[in-house]
């Protein structure tokens, strides 16, 4: 005798503890398993777009650090180097290091929290979070020293960076990265082995490498399919030609590879800091730009590659003081739009899992 | 005995009597040992963290447990519009009582006992699954969609590990011939754990099903379903709710340490003291599992309930069988080597070619 049965709609989200921000997904449910997904978002619309139109390219920069508030410095990034790009900027040596320096601390600080949250996710009542707090912890510490703030640092100024590093800093990144293998290889032991995790998480939400090159995504999402794709080797921007590096990739797309990508870039990122510590040379920090900018008409895009892929933003400028027009290509958004083709047939304990394998930052999202 | 230290069966005189001290007793234990176990678990949850935990209410943070006690039943106590107001109301009742009633039966120390009644196992059985009921009853109730799949996943995985639960204790009630507790406890000249490892393994996956504790705590799941059945609770009833839980985990650390770790026995100290010790023992166990591992897929809960603790259970009670019918008077030194040889064998030829839920990669 078949029963009668009925599709369960469930909505998860906007408030959710497992949406990292607020994110609302329309399930269709079959007992426990997904028929259907629809992402609704805009709930964390600040209309930072029209905001950038609103002030001047200075002012504007604080507001970029806004965007994605987990990595700040590396969203600071590619409007800056779109405005210096305009108005013909030079950027010196010392300067370039410095960014590279603070936006490799910030991308390790990045995928702690993107890791950490994952497991969260799946049940270890936020042990491993707690341990990748502490690490992040100190990255924060690394860089309020040299910038004053612990969340939103508003540190990168046309042509260069606000402030010079302290003598305290040099010794401190040493000692972090110094200490820093050990910890990553603890986390290695305590999770890679498990069994329940590697149950959890392999296999579970395959991305193919061919819809995962269609859709357009990038960063861990699109290596994880096992796609060399990183905007730092194929289109380098900054200093990042002078360094050695590799791009870790995944085999089957799944969320387990992403989690492995994600590990293995931040021992990447630590060579480069080491790399960019050892070469970086003396010099002033910033070049003197006017305080009312006002870079000639025309447009631009810069990109770069942030912790959540490639972050592209395009600008256009009419010789006013104020943008014409910025607009953020949010590696975020443009990965959330395999969310459905990866969430459809599953379970719904594996949703949570695999939306937090994306890595989504909402203030990125929405903008 | 070993121990010095007993009292009479019917303490402190007539029945009557030991009915109603032992009663208050009892329910003051549980209180006591519930408020002890939230304040461990918070601090040793938070070493295991590499942070500090709370410190602030009280020596060493003791305090805070009652102080969130007095918050908690200082908050409004909303009921949805839509929930069954009746069942909503009675839910958290139902899931407290039995775990009051299964305490009735378990001996504390030598004599200290409510009532020894002669089929104390199935007693036990029988009645720690009602108290799913009432979380069923509670996440049916509340009109919420989190809830009604936390009450059908808990009765899901209740059904499931109960069967492998109770055919692990059939082990036991085969060894000692009785399925009283006291006699339980008194035959375990050895503990348990060592004479019948294999059920004590499945007995301890089981139990922490059965507690809905991590791994298997999928009925809560606050990663998933914001905490499931009760998510629609407040105020005094969510505290009952909590109460449950928390007693729960102090019902199956009792439940552990009675069958498999030999109750109240041991040398020199009194019982009462070695049975706390071992209860505390088996929830700092608990703690540990639930601090280190992540949670398991409903499907892969049920696929381990079934195709991995189900055969195990059932060769645990055929080994102990063919011990207790042919070989009653094999010496321990060479029973409890081989048995514990044959779990490790077992457990891993089960666990390479049986794990619990991995996927084919690729298809």
């Amino acid at each position: 005798m078949a029963l009668a049965t009925e599709q369960f709609i469930l909505n998860l989200g906007p408030v959710h503890p497992s949406t990292h921000g607020v994110f609302r997904m329309r399930v269709t449910l079959d007992g426990e398993i997904i028929q259907d997904v629809d992402p609704i978002f805009g709930y964390l619309h600040r209309g930072v777009e029209k905001l950038f139109e609103q002030r001047t390219y200075k002012q504007n920069i604080p507001l970029s650090d806004r965007l994605d508030y987990v990595s700040a410095i590396n969203n600071n990034w590619p409007y800056v180097m779109a405005v210096e790009q305009l108005a013909g900027i030079q950027v010196p040596q010392r300067a370039e290091y410095l960014r590279v320096i603070m936006g490799e601390l910030q991308r390790i600080a990045s995928h702690l929290l993107a890791v950490g949250s994952v497991m969260n996710d799946m049940g270890v009542f936020f042990t491993a979070f707690m341990y990748m707090f502490r690490e992040r912890e100190k990255i924060i510490d690394l860089l309020e020293m040299v910038t004053g703030q612990r969340l939103l640092y508003n540190y990168m100024r046309f042509g260069g960076v606000s402030q010079d590093i302290p003598t305290e800093f040099l010794p401190a990144l040493t000692k972090f990265l110094k200490t820093m293998p050990g910890y990553l290889d603890e986390y290695d032991r305590m999770l890679a082995g498990n069994e329940i995790l590697l149950a959890r998480t392999k296999g579970i939400g395959v991305l193919k490498p061919q819809s995962a090159v269609n859709s357009s995504t990038s960063g861990p999402v699109l290596r994880g399919s096992g796609i060399k794709w990183d905007i730092r080797k194929a289109a380098p921007y900054s200093v990042y030609d002078r360094f050695e590096f590799d791009i870790p990739t995944g085999e089957n797309g799944d969320c387990y590879d992403r989690y492995r990508v994600r590990m293995e870039e931040m021992r990447q990122s630590l060579r480069i800091i080491k790399q960019a510590m050892e070469q970086m040379p003396a010099g002033k920090e910033k070049t003197p730009t006017p305080l009312r900018l006002r870079p000639p008409a025309g447009e631009t895009y810069a990109q770069i590659e942030s912790p959540r892929g490639m972050l592209g933003c395009y600008l256009v400028s009419d010789g006013t003081e104020k943008p014409y027009r910025c607009h953020f290509r949010a590696p975020a958004f443009i990965n959330l739009t395999v969310l459905r083709e990866l969430l459809i047939g599953q379970k719904l304990a594996d949703a949570i899992i695999i939306f937090g394998s994306i890595d989504l930052s909402m203030g990125e999202v929405d903008r | 005995m070993i121990n010095a230290w007993s009292i009479s069966p019917d303490w402190p005189g007539n029945f009557w009597w030991h009915l109603l001290i032992l009663t208050v007793l009892l329910i003051a234990f549980l209180m006591t040992c519930v408020i002890m176990f939230i304040w461990l678990e918070r601090r040793i949850i938070a070493r295991f963290q590499a942070r500090l935990g709370p410190n602030r209410a009280g020596p060493f943070g003791l305090l805070q447990s009652i102080a969130d006690v007095i918050k908690i039943l200082t908050k409004e106590d909303i009921i949805p519009t839509l929930a069954d107001k009746v069942i909503f109301w009675i839910a958290p009742a139902i899931a407290f009582a039995p775990i009051l009633m299964i305490l009735a039966v378990i001996p504390l120390m030598d004599g200290l006992q409510l009532i020894d009644i002669n089929v104390g196992v199935m007693y036990i059985a029988a009645v720690s699954a009602v108290t799913a009921i009432g979380v069923f009853m509670s996440g049916m109730a509340s009109n919420n969609k989190y809830s009604l799949i936390g009450a059908m996943r808990e009765i899901a995985q209740l059904i499931s590990y109960e069967i492998p639960m109770v055919l692990a204790l059939a082990g036991i009630v085969l060894a000692t011939g009785s399925m009283s507790l006291s006699s339980v406890v008194s035959t375990q000249n050895i503990p348990f754990a060592l004479m019948q490892p294999l059920g004590f393994v499945i007995f301890l996956v089981a139990i922490l099903a059965e507690i809905n504790r991590t791994p298997f705590d999928l009925v809560e799941a606050d990663s998933e379903l914001t905490a499931g059945f009760n998510t629609e609770y407040s105020g005094m009833k969510f505290a009952v709710l909590y109460l449950v839980e928390y007693s729960e985990a102090v019902i199956g650390s009792i439940l552990i340490t009675t069958f498999f770790l030999g109750g109240w026995r041991g040398p020199f100290l009194p019982g009462i003291v070695w049975f706390i010790g071992k209860v505390f023992i088996s929830f700092f166990f608990i703690l540990w599992i639930r601090s280190t591992f992540p949670r398991l897929r409903i499907d892969q809960s049920m696929k381990l309930a079934w195709k991995t603790l189900l055969p195990l259970a059932l060769i645990n009670l055929f080994i102990v069988g063919l011990k207790t019918v042919f070989l009653p008077d094999l010496s321990q030194w060479v029973s409890v080597p081989v048995y514990i040889i044959i779990t490790v064998i077992l457990i891993f030829s089960w666990a390479r070619f049986m794990r619990p839920g991995r996927q084919v990669v690729g298809t």
